[in-house]
């Protein structure tokens, strides 16, 4: 049994050795020794930083065999009507790399009412095998199917790991199955790197992203990892070379206990707090109509318009899009602020956003002072320009 | 009716960092503090026990450190009726799969229930993943996501799942779980008469030796796939810079820098 065993003789000052867990486990028990209690997360920072007193004792038994994985498999999730979810190409481009460092082959799994699609896409990105669970049952998520699915596939196809996109149905269908094989599921990675063992380094951040922790599963196989939707890049369409297995489950493992009553699609105007994108309108926009570029921008880049207090009061926006103290806080992916003085108010409501692009001829300006980004011009001649070549790249994709 | 909602104790601050000189972690001594999440799923069981009339009960059950029996009494005060700890230094370094199975065994030894609530996530391990498990372990259906509840019926509960495009209603028969989303319900705060009156309520403390399976090596580090090979401090980066050229040339380079970070998918 593995455990971190206190070399008492070795321990020299008490307090210090206390002090060395973060989460206050090591404690003195009635014989006055020192023990670790059960608020230890094994950080096996007392180890490092223990200086001999702390050691981890590993005699847990030999972990599978896992030449008899293999392979770096990808979750594909479509949606009720077979679009293919974008993260999935993303997860067969890191799949590639991976498994190209070990010699493996990719695969991907695809469930759902309609496949062809995803599978066309799945071949053309490089898959090396697409197994295709399509059912009407699988049309709307329900965690039953979809779990036995995934089973299937992995009693099948035995891969090494398995990569699901870190989407609502993928952060439930993923430790679902990771439980069925009692094995270890890492959330959320945002590094992947494949050692030549086969293990998989898996770095995720915790603490809301104020520590990373580098985490392997150096026993079990599969080894699961979630991976959020644009954290890695798809890669370029080629000739497709791939095969496909067409599987079927067995009527009983197509059940589920869930009803589901009604779909509901939602608007696909969302309000400011919500967007990932936000183009703001400031004072340096001269004429109401010229908003419409903005909007065009902001659509471009799948976001809306926001606007600063003093549009709002000039009635060319909704007061629901102004950001600022007297109006919405919000936090997107991106803001690109156009003639933006940066006012204390305007930025108290908008500093959390994680990259701020700022367009403002004033190059004394004080957005410029929060901006990540800053672009001294005119907003006239950049804007325009801009939306011509995010349109020509995104032709071009 | 028997409710479960699963609760954790939490660092009061996620505000932690890693100190470069001795590479431990550096707390500011703000207290523990039950998970902000839990709250949402507290308040959510509470709601449903009142729903579904005079024998509901709801049980809280939270593993920990003996400490964490002060997140115990604050659920009492929001009107929790029954607690059950699991502490136990074999459950110590528990991961995802670990923490889901022990929760598990804890629920197998006092329920059974017909319906577990858990939060959305924990502000600490943030992996949103514990309830999915556990619902695997107990063989029950779940459903994640839950952003409202709709009607609570004698043998099932009718809830709408938010995703991104779209909510779907659906009906999940007992036993079943769910996990709530923030916002489900504003939670209540704790109650001062409720105070007085819980003071005194046992709490069920659960050790190793308590449940079905009380294989030291099913639990904790020793059970868990996972390993924390190290931590360490993100990388700082605060990006400051001006891209320069002609009003044409800056836009040429914003769009490729917008590109390079995957906003023109």
């Amino acid at each position: 049994m593995s455990c971190i065993k206190i070399h008492q003789s070795k321990v020299d000052d008490r307090e210090a050795a206390k002090a060395l867990c973060p989460f206050g486990a090591i404690a003195e028990n009635a014989a006055g020794e020192l023990e670790i209690g059960a608020g230890c997360r094994m950080c096996r920072l007392c180890i490092r930083k223990g200086g001999g007193a702390f050691e981890f004792v590993d005699d847990s038994a030999p972990g599978v065999d896992k030449s008899a994985w293999r392979g770096v498999a990808v979750v594909a999730e479509v949606a009720p009507d077979g679009a293919l979810h974008p993260v999935g190409l993303e997860l067969l481009g890191k799949a590639r790399e991976l498994a190209a460092k070990i010699d493996h082959p990719v695969q991907a799994v695809v469930i759902g009412a309609k496949t062809g699609d995803a599978v066309e896409k799945l071949l053309a990105c490089g898959a090396d095998e697409v197994y295709v669970y399509e059912d009407p049952a699988f049309e709307n998520f329900r965690i039953e199917p979809y779990a036995n699915a995934l089973e299937d596939f992995i009693n099948v196809v035995r891969p090494s790991s398995v990569l699901v996109g870190g989407t609502v149905n993928g952060r439930s269908l993923a430790p679902r199955v990771a439980a069925r094989f009692r094995t270890g599921l890492t959330a959320d990675c945002t590094v992947l790197d494949m050692s030549a063992s086969t293990d998989l380094d898996q770095i995720r951040p915790a603490y809301g992203g104020n520590i990373m922790a580098h985490i392997n599963t150096p026993r079990h196989r599969p080894q699961f990892a979630t991976v959020r939707y644009k954290i890695f890049s798809a890669p370029p369409k080629g000739e497709p070379h791939g095969r496909v297995v067409r599987r079927t489950l067995a009527p009983d493992r197509l059940l589920s206990k869930i009803e589901i009553i009604a779909r509901t699609p939602k608007s696909s105007e969302k309000g400011i707090e919500e967007a990932d994108v936000l183009v703001v309108c400031g004072r340096g926009v001269k004429r109401p109509e010229d908003i419409a570029m903005l909007k065009e921008l902001a659509g471009l880049l799948g976001g809306e318009v926001a606007s600063t207090r003093a549009v709002v009061e000039a009635g060319w926006l909704d007061a629901k899009r102004q950001i600022g103290l007297s109006g919405r806080t919000v936090k997107p992916k991106l803001i690109i602020t156009c003639g933006v003085s940066g006012a204390i108010q305007f930025v108290a409501g908008m500093s959390g956003s994680e990259t701020i692009v700022a367009i403002n001829s004033d190059p004394k300006a004080s957005i410029f002072k929060v901006a990540h980004i800053g672009l001294v011009g005119d907003l006239y001649a950049i804007v325009p320009e801009l939306i011509a070549r995010v349109k020509a790249k995104k032709e071009a994709k | 009716m028997k409710i479960l909602v699963c609760i954790k104790q939490v660092p009061g601050t996620t505000q932690v960092e890693i100190d470069e000189t001795t590479g431990t972690l550096k707390r500011d001594g703000v207290p523990a503090k039950m998970n902000p999440f839990d709250l949402y799923a507290l308040e959510t069981a509470l709601r449903i026990r009142e729903a579904a009339g005079s024998d509901a009960e709801v049980t809280a059950l939270t593993m920990g450190p003996p400490q964490c029996e002060r997140i115990m009494r604050e659920a009492f005060m929001m009107g929790v009726d029954r607690g059950v700890i699991l502490s136990d230094r074999a459950f110590g370094g528990a991961d995802v799969l670990m923490t889901s199975f022990t929760l598990a065994q804890g629920v197998k030894k006092t329920g059974p229930y017909d319906l577990i609530v858990c939060g959305k996530q924990t502000t600490d391990g943030d992996t949103a993943q514990v309830g999915a498990e556990m619902a695997e372990w107990l063989g029950i259906p779940h459903v994640v996501n839950v952003k409202s509840v709709d009607a609570v019926a004698s043998e099932s509960i009718s809830v709408t799942v938010d995703l991104p495009d779209c909510t779907l209603a659906e009906r999940i028969p007992y036993p079943c779980l769910m996990t709530v989303e923030k916002g489900i319900f504003e939670p209540r705060l704790p109650s001062y008469r409720l105070m007085k009156a819980t003071a005194d309520r046992e709490i069920v403390w659960l050790g190793l030796k308590d449940l079905d399976d009380a294989d030291p090596k099913h639990y904790g580090l020793n059970g868990s796939p996972t390993q924390v090979k190290r931590i360490f401090p993100p990388e700082a980066h605060v990006e400051h810079v001006l891209i320069e050229g002609d009003d044409s040339a800056k836009a040429v380079q914003l769009a490729d820098l917008l590109d390079d970070r995957k906003f023109l998918q």
